[in-house]
């Protein structure tokens, strides 16, 4: 048995994979058939559950990408959460700072104060790394629980509503708050802003040198270095910020256009969910539009599994993980310098088989 | 005051002393494993479920059974399937917290039932527990913070005086040259990840039978992160890890201490110092220490 595993590891992993998940909905009470027809009609079933997917999935792209763009640099960001929080956080600030007076400028202000935000909370962690030697794993891991803890203070505190009553910030102003992306619906412009930054980046990445510097740091930072073109300490940073700069706009766009305040429990754990959404898209921006929509269906899904089918909504991240170690058991996954894999095509190349 | 502060260091250390003794394990084999975290939620959710049936000594043997089968999704992958070690574990960790939550509301009705069961009570130890000071804080716990007294002087003669530790750490250091020293590189990874599994088992459960008396959802909150951390800090040493558990221990037992003073400074600044402390630490100890040098590399053979 053993030695088949290891002959042959991606069938026999997958299957074993299946069975367990197959053994945790059936604990869990969860027809696969009727549960994935609730899900659907969850996600899809009508104008109204459509824009549910998509309002779902607009931050979903937004981190995806963020964690896309880090790991093609071989920079390994798990912390687009606690960048998601503190993006969130420095838009509402900002919102509430403006109050009324808005104007044209409003909006790009606060979302670029969530981007910026976004990227100095990566910022830490690209100092920690370039300066210390400190793995990005462990210190943006640590950096989520404390921008946890800091939008835990800050709603219970500093910006908290006048009334005092709830954890959360008072409602942003009506100019800050993004408009529909078609008159009367409830899908907001922030959809539309994730789909051009994740084209944006496709072209950087693919036609600039920028993009150049930072797919070759990511395939051999050895290499880039000795190429001497190469300055890899400086892409892997800038990479690094872009990336924060990303999932902290995801943050103030959420906030802008669907919560309008600041409260604890803002993101689900889009930030991690996103490392998912980034790797089904083989790390491809284009395609992580693609399989961002795929997650916020399974996510906007989830909740009428919950509420029709009496399906814990925790169940979708048994499916999300699930998911993520079928696409490494594949071999689908290409991370650049992570010291692992075989030989095979650069997960750019793969990216289009997999979106 | 101190001795009650003291006593909560010891109890807030144990389990993380248990995880990161089990990640120091597969960190000497080159292994880094991010799911840990999964380890720990497996090991709590696994005690809840046996102690509802057979009592405490079923709460710890399902301790074991649940991390030890979160660590089996994780070598499976990773060391049979040469996986990306930080992407593996990432998802195993999703996989355990979601796998872990909907049965707990399947088999124990929503959140918000809180089970009592069977707890780990503390034993005091004659004569010891009554060292004035520190005798009740050291040896008056209950048994599993004994347990981790031997373990770690046990980990240490294991790794440094014994064949298979040298094995082991052979692996973690130059895998080629335990490949020609007839060492099988997978047999010796996939046990190192089994033993992270039994202690990650048992650390998780020691927050549901010596802690809190029950289960939450995600109540690993975060320490399976805090252990791969204080491996880094205590320099892949047994007795250094010890000593870095004993200091987290200490900065989360300080949260009860200013509360009980009343200083008036936001709980959240309190709980965020661990993780605050975790940084600094790795930026202070830069340069100073060496990672095996294996570590994170799955193409060993």
């Amino acid at each position: 048995m053993l030695a088949a595993l290891a002959r042959r590891p991606a069938p026999i992993l997958i299957a074993g994979l299946l069975i367990a998940l197959g053994l945790v909905l059936a604990a869990a009470g969860v027809d696969p058939w009727s549960a994935g027809a609730v899900l659907w009609r969850g996600a899809f079933g009508s104008w109204y559950a459509l824009s549910a997917t998509l309002i779902r999935a607009t931050p979903l792209i937004l981190t995806g990408l963020a964690v896309a763009v880090a790991f093609s640099a071989g920079v390994f960001n798990i912390g687009a959460e606690g960048q998601l929080l503190v993006g969130a956080t420095a838009a509402t600030w900002v919102a509430l700072r403006l109050g009324p007076h808005t104007g044209f400028l409003t909006i790009p202000t606060v979302l670029l104060a969530g981007a910026a935000a976004g990227a100095g909370w990566a910022g830490i962690a690209a100092w920690l790394r370039l300066r210390f030697e400190v793995l990005e794993v462990i210190s943006t891991l640590m950096l989520n629980f404390v921008a946890g803890f800091l939008v835990s203070y800050l709603v219970r505190g500093p910006l908290q509503e006048p009334l005092r009553i709830y954890p959360q910030s008072s409602s942003i102003p009506r100019g800050a708050q993004l408009p529909a992306l078609v008159p009367g619906a409830r899908l907001h412009i922030g959809f539309a802003i994730a789909v051009a930054a994740c084209v944006a980046a496709w072209w950087v990445l693919r036609a600039t040198a920028a993009g150049f510097r930072l797919r070759a740091t990511g395939a051999s930072p050895t290499a880039a270095w000795s190429a001497g073109l190469i300055p890899v300490g400086r892409t892997m940073a800038t990479a690094f910020l872009v990336s924060g700069a990303l999932a902290g706009l995801a943050g103030a766009i959420e906030v802008t256009g669907v919560t309008y305040a600041l409260y604890e429990d803002l993101s689900p754990g889009y930030g991690f969910t996103a490392i998912a959404v980034a790797l089904l898209a083989g790390l491809n921006p284009i395609a992580v539009v693609g399989s961002g929509i795929l997650f916020g269906a399974l996510e906007a899904g989830s909740g009428a599994l919950q509420r029709d089918a009496g399906v814990p909504a925790v169940v979708v991240s048994v499916v999300e993980a699930t998911l993520i170690l079928v696409l490494v058991a594949l071999n689908r996954v290409r991370l650049p310098s992570s010291g692992s894999g075989g030989g095979g095509s650069p997960g750019a190349v793969r990216a289009s088989e997999a979106g | 005051m101190t001795g009650a502060f003291l006593d909560a260091t010891v109890r807030m250390a144990t389990p993380l002393v248990l995880a990161a003794a089990g990640e120091l394990v597969v960190e000497r084999a080159g292994i880094i494993n991010i799911g840990l975290e999964g380890i720990l939620i497996g090991g709590a959710f696994g005690s809840l479920v046996g102690a509802t049936q057979g009592g405490v000594g079923g709460g710890v043997i399902g301790a074991v059974v649940g991390g030890v089968l979160v660590s089996v999704l994780f070598l499976s992958f990773v060391v049979f399937g040469g996986t990306d070690q930080i992407v593996t574990g990432t998802a195993v960790t999703m996989f355990a917290l979601g796998a872990t939550g909907a049965l707990y509301r399947t088999l124990y009705g929503s959140a918000g039932a809180a089970l009592t069961i069977p707890t780990l009570a503390a034993v005091p130890i004659p004569v010891l527990s009554g060292i004035p000071g520190v005798g009740a804080a050291l040896f008056a716990q209950p048994v599993i913070t004994y347990v981790c007294y031997a373990l770690v002087p046990a980990l240490w003669w294991w790794l440094y005086r014994t064949h298979a530790g040298l094995a082991l750490r052979s692996i973690g250091e130059s895998p080629a040259a335990a490949v020609a020293a007839g060492i099988s590189i997978r047999r010796v990874r996939a046990l190192a990840v089994v033993v992270q599994g039994v202690l990650g088992g048992l650390a998780g459960g020691t927050l549901v039978l010596a802690q809190a008396g029950t289960f939450a959802e995600g109540m690993s909150a975060g320490r399976g992160f805090i252990a791969i951390a204080i491996v880094v800090l205590g320099r892949w040493q047994p007795f250094g890890v010890a000593l870095a558990a004993v200091v987290f221990g200490g900065a989360s037992a300080l949260q009860f201490a200013m509360q009980a003073l009343g200083l008036g400074i936001p709980y959240q600044v309190v709980l965020a110092i661990p993780y605050v402390l975790t940084l600094c630490a790795l930026a202070g100890v830069a340069g100073r220490i060496r990672a095996p040098a294996a570590l994170g590399k799955s193409e060993a053979e």
